[in-house]
């Protein structure tokens, strides 16, 4: 045993505040951590033309709001008074449901990120995309809305992802047999992203379907469409890719599309398991006398 | 002349001034599409071309594991560099769009004797330290930048150029906590962001330099100042302050009857003892 000298009360001190302070911040960090870890994310935001995939926007995102300011003050917004725009940032409590529950809200909107509501204001889809080219950090990418042209990489806004229109079939009053065809008209991609499709009409006989189909894989979310969509809560909406669309996983192949089929290029093919019971022909095993009696 | 209002508060108008002038020139390029400056204390642009970056947000973003394009990083490091070689801490005094409300906090704290023991929780200076290492491991954690989401200092300044929502009431629990609960509370205590350019603007070259031999040990600068800590010097030697945590706010200045406190440059050219010898 050590002799009982003097306590040294600094070195006592430092180690007592220093455990304190772990306490502190294990408290404090679980709290804080707890409530970021929750608002991070919301399922249904609708991101700007150009954002990376939501787990990396959340961290690219700065909150400078310079989208929004180039939103706003693009020569060709709608609203001369340049008081409103397409985008926002979000606030606290815009998470408050709007709209009395006639359109989709965003629920928990990360705060200070932007987005937009396309019942209340779409995305009019500007070629020059002020937004994305103003992101200083890369959260909005201009790789993902720009395509090769001569060898040149040109900004084509048709190449924005930022959604997906749905259409309810239920309350969309084309699928009832009436004459509607107002997201059609309203799709800046007409006759691309949705197509009117010709059906008969049974029920009266003698009428005509004129039903409107999305194509997904060349809607670009912008949500005109739902803007103009004339049912009190829209019947065609826009929801987040991830939200409305499936994934078939990689193993299926379109034999039909050149493209697709240069997946298979550089493969080894099939592996095959060989066990003695396949090294038999189906035949021998349908031609044996008693199915259930088998070997 | 010396002893005049204005003259006695000099540096707090011209703070002020420059304060709301930031604060204005942000707002009009939301609302007017002025490019002067576009953004805000997140990130912005001046006239369309000079960047700049908050570096505390760049540095979560890094430890939230992510790469950021360039715009962004040069941005930062015009920031860095500015406060860090120049102006010292002077983002918390002359930008911040939170020192008013502090400093009004402070202010009806000191004009009603609210400034007194039982109205003070004692904190560690040292809290906004663990603060911000706190926010950097828990970026990592989470994989987004922690104190972005909670700051009440971007929810003002993001609030007053873009749209409050109820981000006003972070604001009120700042200035409330300010009032009633510990003399410069936030800004002295526990804002990270602070505490982060406190760290950074050590080396800077405008500092409040003190001449001993002047002071009269009135001590109205360690009255007036929000980061007393900083000013131990005051009637014992004749240095600079040279802390990070001193703000550059130019109180101390401004109540000395003595002429004792003064701004400097730290790093002078030696040039003329050069020329004498």
């Amino acid at each position: 045993m050590a002799d009982k000298g003097p306590v040294d009360k600094d070195r006592r001190k430092f180690f007592i505040r220093t455990l304190q302070g772990f306490g502190l911040a294990a408290l404090g960090g679980t709290i804080w951590g707890g409530y970021v870890a929750e608002a991070k994310y919301d399922e249904i935001v609708l991101r700007p033309p150009g954002a990376v995939p939501e787990e990396e926007f959340i961290k690219k995102c700065i909150k400078c709001g310079l989208c929004v300011e180039a939103c706003k003050n693009r020569d060709n917004n709608p609203d001369e008074t340049k008081q409103t725009a397409t985008l926002r940032l979000a606030a606290p409590g815009d998470h408050r449901p709007r709209g009395n529950g006639k359109y989709i809200y965003p629920k928990e909107v990360p705060l200070g990120t932007p987005y937009f509501v396309p019942r209340e204001i779409p995305c009019y889809m500007c070629e020059d995309i002020p937004c994305t080219v103003a992101c200083p950090t890369g959260a909005l990418d201009t790789d993902l809305v720009s395509s090769v042209k001569d060898g040149k990489k040109v900004l084509d806004i048709n190449k924005a992802r930022m959604g997906v229109a749905v259409v309810d079939l239920e309350h969309c009053i084309a699928y009832w047999g009436l004459q509607c065809d107002a997201c059609y008209r309203a799709c800046p991609l007409i006759d691309e992203a949705i197509k009117l499709e010709l059906k008969r009409n049974p029920r009266t006989g003698k009428h005509a379907f004129l039903l409107p189909v999305v194509y997904p894989d060349v809607c670009t979310g912008c949500g005109l469409c739902e803007l103009a969509c004339v049912t009190e809560k829209p019947a065609i909406f826009v929801l987040p890719r991830h939200l409305a669309l499936g994934e078939v996983g990689k193993h299926y192949i379109k034999g039909w599309e050149k493209k697709d089929e240069g997946r298979i290029k550089g493969s080894k093919g099939v592996e095959k398991t060989i066990t003695p019971r396949s090294e038999k022909k189906p035949e021998d095993y349908l031609n044996v006398e008693d199915l259930l009696d088998e070997e | 002349m010396k002893n005049n209002w204005l003259y006695k508060h000099r540096f707090l108008i011209a703070r002020r001034i420059v304060q709301l002038t930031i604060l204005g020139l942000y707002i009009a390029g939301t609302a007017y599409g002025w490019n002067i400056l576009v953004g805000n204390l997140s990130s912005s642009k001046i006239f369309d071309v000079i960047p700049m970056a908050d570096p505390y947000a760049v540095l979560q973003m890094f430890a939230a594991g992510t790469m950021l394009a360039i715009d962004v990083l040069i941005g930062a490091a015009l920031v860095v560099l500015f406060y860090s070689l120049i102006g010292g801490r002077a983002f918390c005094s002359w930008v911040c769009p939170m020192n008013m409300v502090t400093d009004l906090a402070n202010w009806i704290r000191v004009k009603t004797g609210l400034h007194k023991d039982e109205w003070q929780l004692r904190i560690s200076r040292k809290t906004r330290y663990w603060i911000l290492g706190l926010s950097l491991v828990l970026s990592f954690l989470i994989a987004a930048p922690a104190f972005e989401f909670i700051s009440p200092i971007s929810m003002l300044h993001r609030g007053l150029v873009f749209g409050m929502g109820f981000g006003w009431l972070a604001v009120l629990g700042v200035f409330l906590f300010d009032l009633f609960v510990t003399k410069n509370g936030w800004c002295g205590h526990l804002c990270p962001l602070g505490g982060f350019y406190s760290i950074i603007s050590k080396p800077s070259a405008i500092r409040v330099k003190h001449d001993a031999d002047k002071c009269t040990l009135c001590m109205n600068c360690k009255n007036v100042c929000p980061e007393k800590q900083v000013l131990w010097m005051v009637g014992k030697e004749s240095v600079f302050v040279t802390s990070g945590e001193c703000i550059n706010c130019g109180r101390c200045i401004e109540v000395c009857n003595d002429d004792a406190l003064n701004f400097g440059l730290r790093f002078k050219p030696t040039k003329e003892v050069k020329n004498n010898a």
